[in-house]
């Protein structure tokens, strides 16, 4: 998609745009868009790994079922092992949230798909979400017993007025941060991509640029795992703040 | 960088900040996220759960099953080793009777030998005794008769009681 008429043009951010999937026009609420043709093979993709790889409930289980067992075992350890008994709970929720950002992530890695992970709107609902979740339901769970979160009561008095003004602002930056490194991530990784696949069509560095091109794409695969890993164990410490019983 | 080449190549920017289809990505987002939650909660995680605690219980049944047929086994062995001990135990008990028996038995014969040794040792003794004796008296009969021949050559007449009473004098001082 690169080198048009004369000069080389680069165009890495074109993925990124949102369009309709029928024909042209203003971009509604309701639109269906290439976002929503890839959130649901999103959807279909877990779909056929955790329910249909899962359809003969074997007690050996196939190639398929062994994946989502092991997904699930995955999810549900770290869930146990950093919110806490009381966060197995939430595992469904977590579960739903790994699912999604790692799917998302690897179909976005496929040529031409469309990276729905990439998008700070799809990032920063889901961070909103685990932040206002978790937030609601540390209130519920623990009143204003809650807010002795930011007073550090193992710090000497007179630093406590400081350290809760930190600790109140580091927890309102979560959801910022949360969303921004998933989707930085892969918006980076994604345009470091095609910008190479721009110089591929150069025919002296298309070499470099394609074994470059092959290194990046094995690397975000990497990033594409363990942005989703780190979504989700983010989330469960979060998580821990509102069901756990000390806190960090 | 990216957002230069981005903003080189289309008049808004970055598609990320482009506002307008914030509302279009969270509407679909949240019907993503809804259809997955329902997928996993209502279909996907119950089953993979079911699956496991299946697995887990038919793994400890195994063990269970595996833990009883050890058991049996040692068990086996054990009945195994004290018939061996029992067998063992019975075989020598059986020897040592045998040996005690036949220790009896020739400790009887041996007694038996014995006696009829030390019988016929005593008849012989006896016999040769009864030789003795009448060799004694022939030598006394002889003697006397000696004697007498002897003083009757000499011109005497014997007496037979001082005969006799001599020659039993002479052999009681001077025995055979």
């Amino acid at each position: 998609m690169a080198a048009e008429g004369g000069g080389l043009q680069i165009h890495p951010m074109d993925q990124f745009i949102v369009k309709p999937l029928f024909g042209e026009g203003a971009v509604h609420w309701y639109t269906p868009t290439n976002v929503t043709l890839w959130l649901m093979l999103a959807v279909v993709a877990i779909g056929l790994l955790m329910v249909v790889g899962t359809r003969r409930r074997a007690v050996v289980p196939s190639r398929s079922q062994s994946v989502a067992e092991l997904i699930y075992g995955f999810i549900h350890n770290m869930v146990e092992d950093v919110a806490g008994h009381d966060g197995v709970k939430y595992f469904p929720y977590v579960m739903t949230l790994f699912l999604f950002v790692l799917f998302a992530n690897l179909l976005g890695l496929i040529p031409m798909s469309f990276t729905t992970t990439s998008h700070v709107a799809v990032t920063a609902t889901l961070a909103l979400a685990v932040f206002l979740g978790v937030t609601l339901l540390g209130l519920a769970r623990k009143g204003v017993g809650f807010l002795a979160m930011f007073w550090v009561s193992s710090a000497p008095l007179a630093l406590r007025p400081i350290l809760a003004v930190i600790e109140l602002i580091s927890y309102f930056v979560r959801p910022v941060s949360h969303s921004i490194r998933l989707a930085g991530n892969l918006m980076a990784g994604h345009a470091v991509l095609k910008v190479f696949a721009g110089f591929a069509s150069v025919a002296l560095v298309s070499p470099v640029a394609i074994g470059a091109m092959t290194a990046i794409y094995a690397l975000e695969l990497l990033v594409s795992v363990i942005q989703a890993y780190v979504f989700t164990i983010l989330t469960c410490v979060y998580l821990k703040d509102a069901v756990g019983d000390a806190h960090h | 960088m990216a957002t230069e080449a981005g903003g080189a190549a289309q008049s808004v920017g970055m598609p990320q900040l482009d506002f307008t289809t914030y509302g279009n990505q969270i509407f679909w987002l949240v019907v993503a996220l809804v259809a997955i939650y329902l997928l996993l909660t209502r279909i996907a995680l119950p089953r993979i759960g079911a699956v496991l605690a299946e697995r887990k219980g038919t793994v400890a049944n195994d063990l269970a099953a595996a833990e009883d047929l050890k058991e049996r086994a040692s068990a086996a062995e054990a009945a195994y080793q004290k018939a061996l001990a029992d067998a063992r135990a019975e075989a020598a008990r059986i020897i040592a009777e045998a040996k005690a028996e036949i220790q009896a038995d020739l400790a009887r014969a041996l007694a038996e030998a014995d006696a009829d040794i030390s019988a016929r040792a005593a008849e012989s003794e006896r016999r040769i005794a009864e030789i003795r004796a009448s060799a004694m008296q022939s030598v006394a009969e002889v003697a006397r008769d000696t004697a007498a021949e002897l003083v009757a050559v000499l011109g005497g007449s014997a007496d037979a009681a001082a005969l006799e009473a001599a020659v039993g004098a002479r052999m009681k001082g001077q025995p055979s």
